[in-house]
């Protein structure tokens, strides 16, 4: 029996950033991951870096991981391609961009400036390329978007410098309330720690359940597709107003299009189909906004398996049942952008008990009703 | 560098343009095809390194052959047959802008 | 539902894919033929329907062979959709295709994929040169377009082919200037023990000798090639090349490569089919049963993507899938299937006789596969083999995780020219077997279309049907 401070089950983004702030307090994780770190969401998402467009609950938490996306070289060693180019929501209509403006007028009041609304000029001077008929929308200056696997390579890599382990192909199978902890058992071994953390992502709903945590959870397969390099025409990424769509140029010249389309997820086999009806609108809403996106070549589409709670906001706490059992999941496709804090919350409240910022949106009660 | 056999079966004549220079081919051939038989070697640039790229594999495996054909970029040239009146460009680096 | 949908869905023009839809469409299911060229062939007949080439002669027998398949096939009733790309076949089995520009769903009750094979990369330092092409290049431009090089023609490499394609060019009244052939001495030691049955299949030995006479009679050969350059600014100039410790150089105008054919299973992974590594062949095959089914429900694959066989074997194999297509779908008994599928297995045995010797024979050597740190790995990305060999030292273990760091795979040709080369490259640094290390992850679309096209896709269940009736 291995023994370690904590046992982290997932090796995505948000376990090794566990791993990674547990570390920086002393305490040593063993991260078990069942396939490779960022072989799923972490991996293979959009990248975007977005603090715009959140959902209320979620904003000091991704205004506080941005400040550490300006400054992820201190904290991972790695620049991860996290460039700030800013996100653009782009309105399509007079009544989307009212919308927009009381937004940003409400997140004012609450004391958060990083979301400014713009008009038709600014939209342009920003995107060029977009189309005549869009009449302005808001701005997030300092987000960005950064290389996905490259991120999550340098949080498990900075974790294990500072003494985590990170065990990749060991998938844990069960876990089990010991006097003093938990035993996790895995397909190598089983482990005891005083402290669990469930980052298993799409198949975290199995073990919130054995913590006395029943939570109705999704797994979705959000799709991304990729064009050929096109002439460098809109540094920003560009999000839809009105419609699902998501849209980043690389320096490369190559086109990222996505927007939470669906494809279809099976956990067992950890694979993916594409559903090309689902592509086929997001592709319509990428021309009506870009025209000149008609003639690019779309090289590759793929998908990732993510988790999705009913209120498409994760779930990030203690355990609503057991002493030393917190979560970190369910990120609903959009949990990239928030590993730097949630690693930081998760090691606070495992040394702790307290988290430096409010989780208590997050937190797993919220689903007793529904879940039973 | 290639040219046609001396006692082919006889096939129409194709006209296109490429970058606006007419050339000739034979209907039915690849326009990568037209294009080698023309004497161009080079169609395109790289958008990584701009090195000049000539087809390779002629069986659409490669992509080194892409051209713009009638205005649409990104064309596989051995694997589109010439039509007359087409016209072909050769592509620098990443593709051109469309109006 | 059943009106909106075909039987059998033929994916590939080649031997195997004629031979199938044949076999299909007699049996009396409707059956279509999706094949990205414009006239039937595939790789080996390529447009034996409308060749400019008039003298029989120049192409061989073997090519010729080609006419009664495709008779067979055009008097079956096949429908036969030309200059077509299927891109996806999803778990239902609806085969996306693209053609003329738009794309559609076909429903089908059984998928025959039989996507042929591809030429192996040779990734010498210099390849990217225009001037430099594959063997296969030059004998699809001399079937489709009756065209041979002139100026100084170089070849290099190993494999029947090469040897094919110089006497074609020597019976056209073509002139090659030299054969570099790289075939690893060490080689005809390990085939050694196939001899007997190789020599059993007499036909490949009569045929193998007169191609190596007639090459020998017309053209300097220089054996034991062991390194080779392509060289020039802009253009290829001239080869360098490495025999025996000795270091040579000659002037050319058009190197043109070839170690042998690989299947082309870029569909086959897109779909999910499971795939094995062939220490023999050196390549990825699909996992299959008795009867080519592939891992993924309804998906049988035959021919040359199912594991290199040749022509004759990739036929018989496309009319034993097929056969077993038609038991599935219920207009054959098993009884009948098994009655019907004799023939063809004990053809099948045939045509495979002495492959192993051949597999060994032509084996190309590692330093060919596994690239001098110079050369380019990646065409589309322009990666060296060195920067792969560092990523490995960086603790990157694969070729999807690679991706992130080098982008290689990542470009147009989505690893159709690079995917062996990467892999055996990581292999070879880790220090394991290639099938430890996997190929990446191949996703749909399986070529570029554009936006537009997938813009303009059915959306409704209702569309769909529509399309697929139309
Ligand atoms: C296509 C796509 C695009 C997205 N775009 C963005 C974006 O632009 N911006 C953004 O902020 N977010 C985005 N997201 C969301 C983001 O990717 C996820 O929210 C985030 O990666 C979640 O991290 P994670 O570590 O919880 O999940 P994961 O990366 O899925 O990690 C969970 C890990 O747990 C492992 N695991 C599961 N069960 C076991 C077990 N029993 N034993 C051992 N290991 C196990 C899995 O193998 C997996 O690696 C996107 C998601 C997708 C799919
Ligand atoms: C360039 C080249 C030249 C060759 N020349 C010879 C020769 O002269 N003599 C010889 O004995 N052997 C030759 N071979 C070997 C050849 O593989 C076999 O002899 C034989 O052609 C295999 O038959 P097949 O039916 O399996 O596949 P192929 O003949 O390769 O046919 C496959 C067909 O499928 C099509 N296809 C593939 N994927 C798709 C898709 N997704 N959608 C639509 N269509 C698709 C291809 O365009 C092709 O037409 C050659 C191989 C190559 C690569
Ligand atoms: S020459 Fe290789 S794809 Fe056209």
């Amino acid at each position: 029996m291995t023994v370690a401070d904590a046992v982290i089950i997932g090796g995505g983004i948000q376990g090794c950033s566990a791993a990674l702030h547990l570390a920086r307090l002393g305490a040593k994780a063993v991260v078990l991951e069942m396939a490779h770190a960022g072989r799923h969401a972490s991996g293979v998402n959009a990248g975007g870096v977005r603090t715009l467009g959140r959902h209320m609950a979620e904003v000091p938490l991704a205004v506080a991981a941005l400040e550490a996306w300006h400054r992820i070289g201190d904290l991972v060693d790695d620049d991860c391609g996290f460039e700030s180019v800013g996100q653009v929501m782009v309105a399509e209509t007079d009544a989307e961009l009212t919308r927009m403006r009381s937004r940003a007028e409400d997140l004012s009041h609450a004391g958060f400036l990083h979301e400014e609304p713009i008009d038709s000029a600014d939209l342009r001077r920003l995107v060029p390329a977009v189309a005549d008929h869009c009449v302005g929308g808001l701005v997030a200056r300092r987000d960005g978007a950064a290389n996905p696997f490259r991120a999550t390579l340098a949080f498990k890599r900075k974790a294990e410098s500072l003494g985590a382990r990170v065990r990749e192909g060991v998938r844990a199978l069960g876990i089990e309330r010991v006097p003093g902890g938990w035993e996790v058992d895995t397909d190598d071994g089983r482990i005891a720690a005083p402290a669990v953390i469930n980052a298993a992502g799409a198949w975290a709903d199995r073990f919130a359940a054995q913590m006395g945590d029943p939570v109705p959870l999704q797994a979705i397969a959000p799709m991304l597709m990729v064009t050929a390099p096109m002439p460098r025409f809109v540094e920003p990424v560009v999000i839809g107003g009105g419609r699902t769509l998501s849209f980043k140029q690389f320096r490369n010249g190559t086109v990222l299009v996505g927007g939470g389309h669906r494809g279809r997820a099976d956990r067992a086999s950890q694979r993916t189909v594409l559903d090309w009806r689902e592509l086929s609108v997001n592709a319509e809403s990428a021309c009506a906004l870009f025209p000149i996106m008609r003639t690019a070549r779309v090289v590759r589409a793929w998908a990732g398996i993510e988790g999705r709670m009913p209120d498409d906001i994760p779930v990030i706490g203690p355990s609503g049942r057991q002493d030393g059992a917190f979560h970190a999941f369910g990120f609903s496709a959009h949990g990239f952008q928030l590993a730097p804090i949630v690693g930081a919350v998760i090691a606070d409240l495992v040394t702790s008990g307290r988290s430096r910022l409010p989780i208590e949106p997050f937190r797993i009660g919220r689903f007793r009703a529904a879940a039973g | 560098m290639f040219a046609r056999l001396p006692d082919l079966k006889e096939r129409a004549v194709v006209r296109l343009t490429v970058d606006g220079r007419a050339i000739e081919a034979r209907a039915g051939e690849s326009v990568a095809a037209a294009l080698l038989l023309s004497g161009v070697l080079v169609v395109r640039t790289t958008p990584v390194s701009g090195a000049p790229r000539g087809p390779f594999c002629m069986m659409g495996v490669c992509f080194d052959c892409l051209v713009s054909i009638d205005g649409e970029p990104n064309r596989q040239a051995c694997m589109v047959t010439v039509r007359d009146g087409m016209q072909v460009e050769r592509m620098q680096g990443a593709r051109k802008v469309d109006p | 539902m059943r009106d909106s949908m075909i039987d059998v869905a033929v994916i590939g023009g080649g031997p195997a894919g004629l031979a199938a839809a044949a076999t299909c469409a007699e049996a009396g299911l409707t059956t279509y033929l999706i094949d990205e060229q414009a006239s039937p062939g595939g790789q080996i007949y390529r447009a034996i329907a409308d060749t400019p080439v008039a003298d029989r002669a120049i192409l061989g027998a073997d090519y010729w062979r080609g006419e009664a398949l495709v008779a067979a096939f055009q008097r079956s009733g096949a429908v036969h959709l030309a200059s077509a790309l299927a891109w996806d076949v999803t778990p239902d089995l609806e085969v996306a295709v693209s053609v003329g520009g738009g794309s559609r769903f076909l429903r089908a009750r059984r998928v025959i994929i039989a996507s042929g094979a591809l030429e192996r990369p040779m990734p010498v330092p210099g390849w990217t040169l225009p001037g430099v092409m594959t063997v296969g290049a030059g004998q699809i431009l001399l079937k489709s377009s009756g065209a041979v090089p002139s100026g100084r023609v170089v070849l290099a490499g190993c494999g029947p082919l090469l040897y094919l394609l110089a006497a074609q060019y020597r019976r056209a009244g073509a002139e090659v200037a030299l054969i570099l052939d790289t075939t690893p001495a060490a080689n005809f030691k390990r085939a050694l023990r196939h001899l007997p049955e190789f020599l059993l299949a007499g036909s490949y030995l009569a045929k193998g000798a007169e191609l190596l006479l007639s090459a020998q009679r017309s053209v300097e050969i220089v054996r034991g090639v062991d390194s080779i350059v392509a060289a020039g600014e802009g253009q290829l100039r001239s080869v360098r090349y490495n025999v025996r410790g000795q270091e040579r150089e000659v002037s050319a105008d058009l190197l043109l490569l070839h170690q042998g054919v690989v299947p082309n299973v870029n569909l086959s992974m897109a779909i999910g089919c499971a795939h094995d590594w062939d220490g023999e062949q050196l390549c990825w095959s699909p996992r299959l049963d008795a009867w080519s089914n592939a891992t993924v429900g309804g998906v049988a694959i035959a021919g040359d993507g199912a594991g290199i066989g040749g022509a004759a074997a990739a036929a018989e194999r496309g009319r034993i899938a097929a056969l077993d297509a038609a038991r599935h779908l219920g207009v054959l008994s098993e009884a009948q299937r098994d009655l019907r599928a004799a023939g063809p297995r004990a053809a099948l045995r045939r045509a495979m006789r002495g492959r192993r010797f051949l597999d060994l024979l032509y084996a190309p050597a590692p330093s060919f596969r596994v690239p001098a740190d110079n050369a380019v790995a990646c065409r589309c990305e322009e990666v060296v083999a060195r920067q792969i060999r560092d990523c490995v030292a960086l603790g990157v273990p694969g070729p999807n995780q690679m991706k992130s760091f080098l982008r290689c795979g990542m470009g147009p040709c989505q690893g159709r020219l690079c995917g062996l080369t990467v892999t055996e490259t990581i292999a070879a640094a880790r220090g394991v077997a290639p099938g430890m290390v996997g190929h990446y992850r191949i996703r749909p679309p399986i070529k570029p279309i554009t936006l537009g096209e997938i813009a303009l896709l059915p959306k409704s269940e209702a569309a769909i049907k529509a399309v697929a009736r139309g």
